[in-house]
C-alpha cells in the first residue's frame, strides 16, 4: 500500500480513538485500550514513514475532499514532512506505551485520554497539510486539544492561570501564522503550497513574514520572548503529554517554521540569519539559566527545551545565511545540525520528562528540594535519567553531543560568509552555544544529584517504589535510541540529507559510505568524529581499567559510615539543596540575567532566633514585554466595561452614532 | 605494515601518557618545594602514593550507590582516552581521526560530569560544595576552551589536534594576535581545569577553600587511586595539549624513522619539563583566589578567547 494513505489511515485511527475514548471513558479497561490502540497506530504511522524515508520515495499528494470547497484538503508527504512524521510518531508511540502503566493513575482519565489520542492525530496532520487552510486548522487542533491537557488536572488554580496563558500565546501564534499565509498566498489567493512556492513576494513582504513567522511557530516551538506561556504549560499536563509538548509539539513548530521560511517563503536575505541567530542564542542562554534557577523538577525542563529550541533555532539561522550566500554545502550542513538536534531532543527530552513522571508517580513530588536518593529506590529510572542527563548535556558518546559536534562544524564554515554583520554575529552565537552547552551540563548535574543522589529529603522519597514495567520499557527503549543515535550519526544524517537536498539544493557527503562509520561533514582532512570508536574506546579502557585494579590492588571493600572530613551530620537537612546548588551560578549570571539579589538578616547580638536569607530574583522578559500588555488591555477592559452597564436610550444612540460614523467613513472613501 | 606501525605508535602513547603523569605531578610537587627552599618529596613519590592507595582497601559509605563506585572508573576511562588523542612525541595517531579536539573538550567534560555527581552522591555538605562550586568553574571554562578550538580550527582550516599540530609546525603561520591571545586564554583555562593555585589549591585539605579535594573526599583505596591518576593524567594532558598547538616542534611526524621518534621523545620530555616548571614558578609566586573571584579569572579567559576568535574571523577566511 502506498505510504500517504496509510498514514492517513493511522490519523483516521487516531481520531476515531479520541471519540471511542469519549465514550469509554467511564469503564476501567479504556485506559490501557486508547494507549495500547494509539500505540499501535503510531507505530503503523513511525514504520510507513521511516520507510519513505529510507526508501527515498518521491513526494506524494492527495487531495481529500474536506474543508474549503474550491480548495479542498490537501495531504503530501515530502522528505522533510517524513521526517517529521518519525519524529512525531516515534514520540507518540513511546508516550503511548508509557501511558499504558503511567496512566492508570490518572483520576480522571476521561479528561485525558481522549485529548491525548487528538493531540497525536492534531500534530500528525500539521506536518502532512500541504495547503494554508488544512494547516491552519491541523495547527488549531494541536493547540486546542493541547490546553485541554493543560487543563487536565483544573483544580490545582496554577493549572488554569498557566492554560489560560496558553490559550493566549496560542491564539496569538495562530493569528500571526494566519496573516503569514495570507500575504504568502497574495492577492490571488492560492493557498494550496505548490501555489504559494509559484508565488514571488516583495522583500519588504518576505521580511514581514518571517516576522509573523517567528511569532506565530516561534511562540509555539518557545522562542525567547515569546516563551512565557512553555515553563507554565509543559509542566502542569500529565508526565507523557508533558513529554510530548517539550519533545515533539515544539518540533512540529520547528517543522511549521522551516516550512515556511525555507520552503514556501523564496530566496532568503542575509540579513534574517542575524534575526534567527540573535533569537536563538538569547533563547538558548536564558533559557538554561532560567531552568538553572528552577527547584520544580519539570519545570526546570521546560526551560531546558527553550534553550534547546534557541540551539535549534541558531542551526537555522546559520543555514539561512549560507543559503542566502550561495553555499548550499554549508547550508545543508548548518540545516542537518538543526535537523539532527530537533530529533535528538525529541529523544532525550521525552525520555527526562517520561522519567520525571516516574518520580512524580512514584513519590507524587515535582519539588526538586524533597526529593534525594532515589538511585536506591527506583534503579532503573535512575539509570535511564543519567542516561537522559547525559545525552542532553552533549557528552559522547550520546547523540547530544554528535549534533553539537555538527553545529560547531557549521559555525566553523562561516567566515568564508562575505557579510560584516555575520561574521561578528556567528562566533558571538557561538560562543553563546558553547557557554549554555556547559550550563546544561551544570543544570544536570545538579538535577540528578539532588534528585536521585545523597540521602532522601522527605519521608515519602525513602518508601518510593520503582514504576511499572510499561514506563520503564518505554524510558529504556528511549535510553537505546539516545545510544544507538550517537554511535552510528551517520545514519541519522543521512535520513536527514532528502530534506536537506530539497530545501537548499545541497547535501552532505554519503556517511555511510564513510569508512569505520564515521561521520564527515565536509572533508576527512577537516574534521570526523566516529561515535562508535569513541563509544568502544571508552567502554575499553573503562573495562581494562577495572580489571587490572581488580587483579592487582587489594579487592577488600568495607562500608562506613561517611566521612565529611570527620563531621558527619546524620539529619539530611545539611546536604546541599537545589537552590544552594545553583548559589555559585546565580552570583555569577543571575545578577546580570534575573537582577538576583540575597539579603541576609541576622539576628541581634544575643537574640537566639534563626538567622534569615532571602534570594530575590526577576523575571526581566515577563515585566518588559508582558507586564505592559496585560496593564493597558486591563485598563481598556476596566475603562469599556462601563459601556455594560448603560440605559436602553444611550445604546440607542451609540447604535445611532456608528451608523452615521460608518456612512461618513464610506462617503468619503469613496 | 604502516597500520601496525600507527597502531603501535597508538599504544605506546597510551602507556607513555599513564607513565608519566605521575611524574610530572611529582616534578611539579618537588620545584614547588625547592623554589620555596624546602626539601620536598622525592620525585617519584606519585607512584609510591599510587601503589599505597591501591594496597589499601576501600572505605565507602554505607549509603553511596553504585555509582560512587563506578564513577572512578568511567572519570579515568574518559581523562585516559583523551589523553590517548592528543598527540605527545608523535602526530598521525592510529585514531586521530574517530576524534577531534572537540571531542577532547567533551570527554573531559564527561569526566567532570560524573566527577561533580560522584561527589553528591553521600549526601555530604562537602561533597555538594565541591560539586557546585566544580560546575560553575566549568562553566566558564569549556566555552572558553572551545573558543581556544575554534581559533585555531580557524587557522590550521580543520579541528582534527594532529593536523592542527602538523599546520603548526610546517606552514607560515607567523606571529598572530589570535594566537597569542588564545595561548593565554588556554593557559588560564588549564590552571583553572587542573584545580591549581590561583583557582584551587590541589595541597590543601582546608575545608572552604577547596574544590577538587571536596568532591573526592569520600574516596578512599583503589577508587581513591584511580581518580588521583586521573587528575594527574589530566594535567599531562593539558601541558601536551597545549604543547601540541602552540608548541609544535620536534614532534615526529606519522611514519618518520627511528631518530625522528627519538627526537621527539626528546622534546617532548622537555617541554614537560619546562611546563611543569613554569607552572610551579607560577604557582608559588601568586596567592589563591576567594571562590568569587574565579568568575572574574575565567571571564577574561572567554573573553580573550572569544576575542581571538573574532579576530580569526574578521582577518582570514577558512581555507
Amino acid at each position: 500500500m502506498a505510504t500517504l494513505p496509510l498514514i492517513l489511515i493511522c490519523v483516521a485511527a487516531l481520531l476515531l480513538i479520541a471519540l471511542a475514548a469519549v465514550a469509554l471513558s467511564r469503564s476501567e479497561s479504556a485506559t490501557p485500550l486508547v494507549y495500547g490502540a494509539a500505540f499501535l497506530a503510531c507505530l503503523t504511522a513511525l514504520a510507513t514513514a521511516l520507510q519513505h524515508l529510507l526508501a527515498g520515495a518521491a513526494a506524494a499528494e492527495i487531495v481529500l475532499p474536506l474543508g474549503l470547497p474550491w480548495l479542498g484538503a490537501h495531504v503530501r508527504i515530502d522528505a522533510l514532512s517524513a521526517l517529521f512524521l518519525v519524529v512525531v510518531n516515534l514520540g507518540g508511540a513511546l508516550a503511548s506505551l508509557y501511558g499504558i502503566g503511567y496512566g492508570r493513575h490518572e483520576e480522571a482519565p476521561a479528561r485525558v485520554l481522549p485529548f491525548f489520542a487528538a493531540f497525536l492525530a492534531g500534530m500528525n496532520l500539521v506536518v502532512l497539510a500541504a495547503d494554508a487552510f488544512s494547516f491552519l486548522l491541523a495547527w488549531e487542533l494541536m493547540s486546542l486539544v493541547s490546553w485541554a491537557l493543560v487543563l487536565a488536572h483544573h483544580r490545582d488554580p496554577e493549572n488554569t492561570r498557566a492554560a489560560y496563558i496558553y490559550l493566549v500565546t496560542a491564539s496569538f501564534g495562530t493569528m500571526c501564522l494566519l496573516l503569514a499565509f495570507g500575504l504568502l498566498a497574495g492577492p490571488a489567493g492560492g493557498y494550496d503550497f505548490e501555489a504559494i512556492r509559484a508565488a514571488a513576494l516583495s522583500p519588504e513582504l518576505g521580511a514581514l513574514v518571517l516576522a509573523l513567522a517567528l511569532l506565530g511557530a516561534g511562540s509555539k516551538a518557545g522562542l525567547v520572548p515569546f516563551h512565557v506561556w512553555l515553563p507554565l504549560a509543559h509542566p502542569a499536563a500529565p508526565s507523557h503529554v508533558s513529554a510530548l509538548m517539550s519533545g515533539v509539539m515544539t518540533k512540529v513548530a520547528i517543522y511549521g517554521f522551516i516550512r515556511i521560511v525555507f520552503d514556501l517563503l523564496g530566496p532568503p536575505d542575509w540579513w534574517w540569519a542575524m534575526i534567527l541567530l540573535a533569537f536563538g542564542g538569547i533563547s538558548a542562554l536564558l533559557g538554561i539559566l532560567s531552568a538553572l534557577m528552577q527547584q520544580d523538577l519539570k519545570r526546570l525542563l521546560a526551560y531546558s527545551t527553550i534553550e534547546n529550541i534557541g540551539i535549534i533555532f541558531i542551526g537555522l539561522g546559520l543555514a539561512l545565511g549560507f543559503g542566502a550566500n550561495g553555499m548550499p554545502a554549508a547550508a545543508a550542513l548548518a540545516l542537518t545540525a538543526a535537523l539532527f538536534h530537533v530529533f535528538n531532543h525529541a529523544l532525550f527530552k521525552g525520555l527526562l520528562f517520561l522519567g520525571a513522571g516516574a518520580v512524580l508517580s512514584a513519590t507524587g513530588l515535582r519539588d526538586l528540594e524533597q526529593m534525594g536518593g532515589l538511585i536506591h529506590r527506583m534503579k532503573v529510572t535512575a539509570f535511564a535519567f543519567l542516561a537522559g542527563a547525559v545525552a542532553i548535556s552533549a557528552l559522547p558518546p550520546l547523540n547530544g553531543f554528535a549534533s553539537e559536534w555538527l553545529m560547531f562544524q557549521a559555525v566553523l564554515i562561516s567566515p568564508d560568509l562575505p557579510q560584516w554583520g555575520l561574521k561578528v554575529m556567528v562566533p558571538t552565537a557561538g560562543a553563546m552555544m558553547a557557554l549554555s552547552a556547559a550550563l546544561v551540563a551544570a543544570c544536570f548535574v545538579k538535577v540528578f544529584g539532588i534528585a536521585f543522589l545523597g540521602r532522601p529529603r522527605s519521608a515519602i522519597v525513602a518508601e518510593a517504589k520503582e514504576v511499572d514495567r510499561f514506563s520503564l520499557a518505554a524510558m529504556l527503549a528511549l535510553v537505546l535510541l539516545c545510544l544507538l543515535a550517537g554511535i552510528f550519526p551517520g545514519l541519522v544524517i543521512d535520513a536527514i540529507q532528502p530534506a536537506a537536498q530539497m530545501l537548499l539544493g545541497g547535501s552532505l557527503p554519503n556517511q555511510s559510505a564513510q569508512p569505520w562509520l564515521s561521520i564527515v561533514p565536509v572533508a576527512e582532512s577537516r574534521s570526523s568524529y566516529n561515535g562508535l570508536l569513541v563509544f568502544i574506546f571508552i567502554v575499553f579502557s573503562a573495562g581494562v581499567t577495572t580489571l587490572l585494579i581488580h587483579r592487582v590492588a587489594q579487592r577488600r571493600l568495607r562500608r562506613g559510615p561517611a566521612w565529611d572530613c570527620g563531621f558527619p551530620n546524620p539529619d539530611p537537612v545539611t546536604q546541599y539543596t537545589a537552590d544552594s546548588f545553583a548559589q555559585p551560578l546565580r552570583r555569577v549570571f543571575g545578577t546580570l540575567a534575573f537582577q538576583a539579589r540575597e539579603q541576609v538578616e541576622m539576628p541581634a547580638p544575643g537574640d537566639t532566633g534563626p538567622a534569615r536569607f532571602r534570594v530575590e530574583m526577576r523575571d526581566l522578559i515577563w515585566e518588559t514585554c508582558y507586564a505592559p500588555i496585560a496593564g493597558i488591555v486591563d485598563v481598556a477592559a476596566t475603562r469599556l466595561n462601563r459601556l455594560q452597564f448603560l440605559t436602553i436610550r444611550r445604546y440607542l444612540s451609540l447604535v445611532f452614532l456608528a451608523l452615521v460614523g460608518l456612512l461618513l467613513v464610506l462617503v468619503i472613501w469613496l | 605494515m604502516a597500520v601496525i606501525g600507527d597502531l603501535l605508535v597508538q599504544f605506546a602513547q597510551m602507556l607513555v601518557v599513564l607513565g608519566l603523569a605521575p611524574l610530572l605531578t611529582g616534578f611539579v610537587r618537588k620545584v614547588k618545594a625547592r623554589l620555596l627552599r624546602r626539601q620536598g618529596p622525592p620525585l617519584l613519590q606519585p607512584y609510591r602514593d599510587l601503589i599505597r592507595l591501591l594496597r589499601k582497601e576501600a572505605v565507602v559509605a554505607e549509603n553511596a550507590s553504585w555509582l560512587f563506585r563506578a564513577a572512578p572508573y568511567m572519570i579515568f576511562a574518559a581523562t585516559w582516552v583523551a589523553a590517548a588523542l592528543v598527540p605527545t612525541f608523535a602526530t598521525g595517531l592510529m585514531f586521530s581521526w574517530s576524534a577531534d579536539l572537540i571531542v577532547i573538550v567533551a570527554l573531559l567534560g564527561s569526566a567532570r560530569f560524573f566527577l561533580a555527581l560522584a561527589g553528591m552522591d553521600v549526601g555530604t555538605s562537602f561533597g555538594g560544595i565541591g560539586a557546585s562550586r566544580e560546575v560553575m568553574i566549568a562553566s566558564l571554562a569549556e566555552p572558553a576552551m572551545i573558543m581556544v578550538v575554534f581559533t585555531l580550527a580557524l587557522i590550521a582550516g580543520s579541528t582534527q589536534l594532529s593536523t592542527v599540530a602538523t599546520h603548526m609546525i610546517h606552514a607560515e603561520v607567523g606571529l598572530r594576535v589570535s594566537l597569542g591571545l588564545g595561548l593565554i586564554a588556554l593557559i588560564m583555562v588549564a590552571i583553572a581545569e587542573n584545580a591549581r593555585i590561583p583557582v584551587d589549591n590541589p595541597a590543601t585539605h582546608l575545608e572552604l577553600t577547596m574544590v577538587h579535594e571536596a568532591m573526592v573526599l569520600e574516596y578512599s583505596g583503589r577508587h581513591l587511586a584511580v581518580i588521583e591518576a586521573a587528575a594527574m593524567l589530566k594535567l599531562l594532558l593539558y601541558v601536551s595539549l597545549i604543547a601540541a598547538m602552540f608548541l609544535p616542534w620536534g614532534i615526529a611526524a606519522s611514519g618518520a624513522g627511528p631518530a625522528a621518534y627519538a627526537l621527539g621523545v626528546a622534546t617532548y620530555a622537555a617541554k614537560l619539563g619546562i611546563g611543569g616548571f613554569l607552572l610551579a614558578l607560577f604557582e608559588i609566586s601568586i596567592a589563591k583566589m576567594r571562590v568569587f573571584r574565579v568568575p572574574g579569572f575565567l571571564g577574561a579567559a572567554l573573553m580573550l578567547a572569544l576575542l581571538a576568535t573574532l579576530l580569526m574571523f574578521m582577518t582570514r577566511s577558512f581555507g
